[in-house]
């Protein structure tokens, strides 16, 4: 470059390549501080709508962990109960209705009318009567006298005392009369709020004071068991053939490509399948957790091979050179090196696909999951719901109690899944120390 | 001005790389390889080379990258089995055993052929284990005492006992990589091979570890024979006995490394060991 005269040069020329970078800096570091912002903002804004997620729901949930019991004098007289003795088999046949309508009218003799003594018994637990057979089984001696037993209220009484309440005044779906009756319960000091221990021992029912997520949860335990026992072996095993020791060839390729085609099948087209194949070509029954768990096991399977094959490619190539240069065959060379490098991408896979398995309602609605199931499941082949359908189920009802219900079970589901992450955080963990 | 042209360049039409010069036999020879071609799919990197690993001596093969050392030395205990495109022609015999037989199992034969790579590259296991790797799955020792003396001697023959033997349960990747690379060595003798094969063992260490590592090398010679692939001519020089020179998938020279090195006949092992290319 020939010579130029300093006047004529620009500013740029002027600068040296110090000031230039400098000038440059001040730029990038702007952009940079405006990157870190929205960064900070979006992970701010992701925790802040957890957070009032969470909260929301806890806040919901909490009125259906404590359920109001009342103490009620009842008089177990034989004729009441249309008993001769106090043989077990004729108590278990008693009319306990009868004693329970009895005792409750008696402590309130001035309601007379028929529709008011209906209002009146319909304050108590329909469970109430099975309340006082069983206390009446227990204690057989109390045949013939009278006994303070503590029943549940009916759920209407049990949501009004919950909520922000006048005193004597109605409420929804508590008439002005039961209220005023409700105000001599309290008064009397008979009403007791109780930890309702119920909602994590019993099934489902329709009366939402006995509802409970025994059954679901159970459901949704042996159904994730099913899963995880079907699509953890079979999802690895594939992975590792594909991976280790399948040759590339069209055919695997095509294979590659539909298990990822796989991946993006609407899960209802699995209930179809499970619909068809499993319950009515294979004949296995109906709402079952071991249908629910092949069906989810068919969801989950693409999830759980892709992760595997990404995790099992990303296992350093030197570390099966090192292994076949001394000697070890290609098994073992895959199962005692390249899969425990690859185990903890294999768990993060299997966990994002058990999670997902663990939300999952559409396919379940379609081989029976959806049903009304009061008992507890006992085994994979038992009817069962699992906890997503019974939130569906309890969001669903009409009852204001079920509301609670309903965020009670969600905060179980996420409780469910948040053990589930922990374990497998805990085993990644342990395979990434080695 | 910069010299763009290519290594290429420098091999005019008119040098003979048909025929391979020097000394391809040995009297006692270990390995003996005869007409070796490779193929990756159409590509082919080895071309037509014969040559004798000679009993208990180290062999270098040298060479400027690309040259197809390292695929020769591969195809000496089947690695190259591994790659589905590579394509192995030729008679390649151990002891008078073709290992290229269809009968012949390569987990046998990689037995018997050991071999230790570029980069150090220990098992995710404690130290112990790493060693005792090879014995376990081939099942050389009956008990662990037996094991234990295994890995011990091993270690002790790889020079690495005293350095580690107070924490055989520490994992092999927390050592320094001279060490790593040691304990590679141990691992690979422990399965007792009768060749090893080295793949620019000390390419990734510092000057004082490839030290260690080169004397070790003239140590394991007593018992075992050892071809090691080495970008260093200083290397090459120092730890074997006969050297071979690769040039574009060609054998063009081999010879006594003495001779190699201060009298090559070949123009173009000249020119690498000059430094004029490579």
């Amino acid at each position: 470059m020939t010579d130029k005269n300093p006047a004529d040069s620009n500013l740029a020329e002027q600068l040296s390549t110090t000031e230039k970078v400098a000038l440059s800096l001040r730029k990038r570091h702007r952009k940079e501080k405006r990157f870190q912002w929205a960064g900070l903002m979006a992970v701010g804004l992701g925790f802040l709508l957890v957070v009032i997620l969470i909260s929301d729901i806890v806040l919901k949930a909490r009125p259906a962990f404590h359920q109001h019991w009342v103490k009620l004098e009842v008089e177990f007289r034989q004729d009441w109960l249309g008993v001769t003795s106090s043989d077990l088999a004729e108590l278990k046949k008693a009319n306990y209705r009868s004693v329970l309508r009895r005792s409750l009218y008696g402590m309130f003799p001035d309601v007379k009318g028929r529709r008011d003594k209906r209002s009146l018994f319909k304050m108590i637990s329909t469970n109430a009567e099975f309340t006082i057979k069983q206390y009446l089984l227990d204690t057989p001696t109390k045949l013939g006298k009278t006994a303070e037993v503590w029943v549940r209220f009916d759920d209407d009484i049990d949501s009004y005392l919950k909520d922000d309440y006048t005193p004597g005044e109605a409420g929804p779906r508590v008439s002005k009369q039961q209220a005023q009756w409700l105000q001599q319960f309290l008064n009397k000091e008979i009403v007791d709020k109780r930890w309702n221990s119920e909602f994590f021992t019993s099934g489902d029912s329709r009366e939402p004071e006995l509802a409970g997520v025994r059954g679901a949860l159970t459901g949704t335990l042996l159904t994730m068991l099913v899963t995880l026992l079907l699509s953890f072996p079979l999802g690895v095993a594939a992975a590792i053939y594909l991976e280790e020791f399948a040759p590339k060839n069209r055919w695997t390729d095509i294979i590659e490509v539909n298990i990822n085609n796989l991946a993006a099948v609407p899960s209802i087209i699995f209930g179809l399948l499970g619909l068809a194949v499993i319950i009515n070509i294979f004949g296995l029954p109906r709402s079952a957790p071991l249908v629910g768990g092949i069906v989810l096991t068919l969801m989950t399977l693409p999830t759980i091979i892709i992760a595997s094959r990404a995790s099992i490619k990303a296992v350093p190539p030197s570390i099966r050179e090192a292994a076949l240069g001394l000697g070890a065959s290609k098994m073992q060379t895959a199962f005692g090196h390249v899969l425990p490098m690859a185990m903890p991408g294999i768990l993060t896979g299997t966990i994002i696909g058990m999670a997902q398995a663990l939300g999952e309602t559409a396919p379940l609605l379609m081989i029976g999951m959806v049903a009304f199931i009061v008992d507890v499941p006992a085994g994979v082949t038992d009817a069962a719901t699992v906890l997503p359908v019974q939130i569906y189920l309890w969001a669903d009802s009409p009852e204001r109690a079920f509301l609670a219900k309903t965020s009670a079970a969600i905060l179980v589901l996420l409780s469910f899944l948040l053990i589930m992450n922990s374990v497998a955080a805990i085993l990644r963990k342990k395979f990434e120390k080695n | 001005m910069i010299d763009l042209s290519s290594s290429e360049s420098l091999v005019s039409d008119d040098i003979d790389l048909s025929k391979t010069v020097g000394e391809i036999y040995a009297d006692d020879a270990k390995m003996s390889m005869r007409n070796v071609n490779v193929f990756y799919d159409e590509k082919q990197a080895i071309d037509n080379v014969s040559l004798d690993l000679a009993r208990n001596q180290v062999t270098a093969l040298i060479g400027p990258s690309g040259c197809g050392k390292s695929t020769f030395l591969r195809c000496l205990n089947r690695m190259n089995d591994t790659i589905p495109i590579c394509r192995v022609e030729g008679d390649l015999r151990l002891e008078d055993e073709d290992i290229y037989a269809k009968k012949l199992d390569p987990v046998l034969l990689r037995a018997r052929v050991g071999m230790v790579f570029q980069k150090p590259n220990p098992f995710p296991k404690s130290i112990y284990d790493n060693v005792a790797y090879g014995p376990k799955i081939h099942g050389l020792a009956t008990n662990k005492a037996e094991l234990d003396e295994i890995v011990v001697s091993s270690l002790q023959r790889a020079g690495l006992f005293n350095e580690v033997k107070d924490r055989l349960d520490a994992p092999g990747t927390g050592l320094s990589g001279g060490q790593q690379q040691r304990l590679c060595i141990a691992r690979t003798i422990a399965v007792s091979p009768e060749v090893i094969l080295m793949d620019e063992p000390a390419s990734a260490l510092d000057p004082i570890a490839t030290a260690v590592i080169e004397e070790l090398i003239d140590e394991l010679r007593e018992k075992y024979t050892i071809a090691i692939v080495t970008h260093s001519m200083q290397q090459a020089a120092r730890v074997s006995q006969t050297t071979a020179y690769f040039h574009m998938g060609k054998l063009v020279e081999m010879g006594k490394t003495e001779q190699i090195f201060t009298n090559p006949v070949h123009e173009l092992t000249e020119n690498y060991i000059t430094g004029r290319f490579g």
